[in-house]
């Protein structure tokens, strides 16, 4: 940087507190002072960029060679050959596919459910307190722990409790996790990431100015259009912040699946996560591997743009309040 | 806006608010059933646990809370313990300085490394997966604690830094002005300004290293076998669980979620704020 340091302060007074303090200093000082100001980041900013980076090439590098594991010496360039294969694949197709609707189905309902606890949660309640913490029990368990107890106790055909709770109306011994696979899978991740939507809708709701819902009362609005006019408009940032950082969590979705279904059966429940798990840790295949590596990236930060413009705009939002 | 205004705009009718009490209460105990399930069934011996109807009155026992510590439970509680306390101080060392840079007196492109941290934070774990376990290979650190100590420091640090920088954006600049004039460098506004104001930043983005690290498991089932295994990866051994063993799994299930419970219920109000990186207060 050649030019005098002088970055734009995020308050007006800081630079006029400073400037006030400390004459602004000139030409090699001000270089110095630009790094010495910078240092403080190096160490994080480095780290990140070693291990987020480095991997990160090695994958787009290990996509363009065909290299198993298990055979010494199969190391060779295969061009987009990998790419090819993982594209024209069935199991590809229906990896995606189920990625897809696990994570709208998961999103949407998790949403759904979220924002109606959420308002029933900053209403007139008795128990505000201890409700909210029955209800973030889920987001807390370890996920390999609940996914172990959901599959045992509850969904087990024969000792599981939905299995006797269903019995009088004839639903007692469905085998819920194998007929039903993927909505199986779906609501575990649902009630898992219910209390999550519903934390970051709560707190938008408790940021709403009350004298434009008084004023809107004064003048004739009803509950509903009240909501629909004042509170849903007002809380949108928040819904939509809850769903695309769900959707980042849920596309990546392994450890249930892991622990209930192992992808199964057949397929019915194989994500992208675990597609890629079984291609390198089943059948040792780096280069396919990480061909689907490199697609699932792609396919994230399409979501991840979406979500870091609505963090920024909550950020502003903030900001000026 | 007066107290007595929020009350004329709240205040239904004793009875709905019964009413909706009562639908939230239904709704709260429906969302933690599997979570007091799971507690119920801990405490139980195994035949009450698989039993039909369900057994809701019992003599509670710790029985299956020895035999799961008995068995070769705590090496992975110890190895999950290391993983995440390791993880949690290198990203508070590595993470307050450069929130610093970020909030207190920004560099400049602040904004641009903010963007670089967190867009980190969601590249798809499996898309790194298989290049950190040959680099783990090759370099001998298959199934070592410190690897997934320096995944962990990864996952959190992007959070680490948009969360304190909340927090630092917080703090009044007269405090840093008046610590400059007393001639005050780096390291002394740090410590004598910053430490002290920034205690519940700390605490909000350990709680959420915390909550990431502890229920690891994508990178802990595939960089770890059986030295470095941690607690989700002692639940592994129930998935194809013979015979009666519900109670027992209960048991390891607890144990394995209890810190992040405790941890994430005694700072809820840290929670929020760190699940969206300071973005929601």
């Amino acid at each position: 940087m050649s030019q005098p340091n002088i970055s734009e302060p995020a308050v007006p007074g800081r630079a006029v507190a400073a400037g006030a303090a400390r004459p602004r200093p000139a030409g090699g000082t001000a270089r110095r002072d630009s790094w010495v100001r910078r240092l403080p980041l190096l160490p994080a900013l480095v780290y990140v960029f070693l291990i987020t980076q480095i991997p990160f090439a090695l994958t787009v590098y290990y996509s363009l060679f065909s290299w198993n594991l298990l055979r010494p010496g199969s190391f060779q360039f295969a061009g987009l050959q990998n790419y090819a294969a993982v594209l024209s694949e069935s199991s590809t197709r229906i990896a995606i596919a189920n990625t897809v609707v696990l994570t709208l189905f998961a999103v949407a309902i998790a949403v759904v459910i979220g924002v109606a606890i959420a308002l029933l949660l900053n209403g007139e309640i008795f128990g505000k307190g201890v409700l909210r913490t029955l209800i973030i029990g889920p987001f807390l368990v370890m996920p390999t722990a609940a996914a172990l107890i959901w599959k045992d106790t509850l969904l087990n055909p024969i000792f599981g409790l939905v299995a006797y709770v269903l019995t009088p109306v004839g639903l007692g011994h469905v085998d819920w996790v194998n007929r039903f696979p993927m909505a199986a899978i779906v609501t575990i991740e649902v009630w898992r990431w219910t209390p999550f939507m519903m934390l970051i809708v709560l707190a938008g709701l408790q940021s709403q100015n009350l004298e434009t819902l008084e004023a809107a009362r004064v003048d004739g609005a009803n509950t509903i259009s009240t909501f629909r006019y004042i509170t849903l408009p007002f809380i949108r940032p928040f819904v939509e912040l809850g769903a695309l950082l769900g959707s980042l969590f849920i596309v990546q979705t392994f450890d249930s699946i892991y622990m209930i279904t192992q992808g199964g059966p057949g397929q019915a429940t194989t994500n992208i996560p675990f597609l890629l798990y079984l291609v390198a840790f089943q059948g040792f295949d780096v280069g396919k591997a990480s061909a689907i590596g490199v697609f699932s990236v792609v396919l994230t930060m399409i979501v991840a743009s979406f979500a870091l413009r609505t963090l920024f705009t909550i950020f502003h939002v903030e900001a000026r309040r | 806006m007066s107290i007595a205004a929020r009350r004329r705009h709240r205040a239904p009718h004793g009875g709905s608010r019964l009413l909706w009490s009562v639908v939230g209460w239904v709704v709260a105990i429906l969302f933690f059933f599997p979570v007091l399930w799971m507690a119920l069934e801990a405490f139980k011996s195994e035949p009450q646990a698989a039993s039909i109807p369900p057994t809701i009155l019992f003599t509670p026992t710790l029985d299956q809370f020895q035999a799961v510590l008995a068995r070769d439970f705590p090496p992975f509680f110890i190895n999950s313990a290391i993983a995440t306390i390791g993880s949690t101080l290198l990203v508070l060392v590595l993470g307050l300085p450069a929130a610093y840079a970020l909030a207190v007196r920004p560099i400049k492109r602040a904004r641009d490394a903010l963007f670089f941290f967190i867009s980190t934070r969601f590249l798809p774990f499996a898309a790194s997966l298989v290049p950190l376990y040959i680099l783990a290979r090759d370099l001998h650190m298959l199934d070592n604690i410190f690897a997934l100590v320096a995944i962990y420091t990864t996952i959190n640090l992007p959070l680490g830094v948009w969360l304190l920088r909340s927090f630092l954006l917080e703090i009044p600049n007269d405090l840093f002005e008046a610590a400059r004039v007393d001639g005050a460098g780096f390291v002394e506004e740090l410590t004598r300004v910053v430490l002290p104001l920034v205690t519940p930043g700390l605490a909000a983005t350990s709680l959420i290293c915390l909550i990431f690290a502890w229920n690891e498991f994508f990178y802990a089932v595939n960089l770890t076998s059986s030295i470095a295994a941690t607690s989700p990866i002692f639940l592994v051994g129930f998935i194809s669980g013979r015979g009666l063993f519900y109670a027992k799994l209960s048991a390891a299930a607890m144990l394995c979620s209890l810190p992040v419970l405790l941890a994430g219920w005694i700072a809820q109000k840290q929670l929020i704020r760190g699940l969206t990186m300071g973005a929601v207060k």
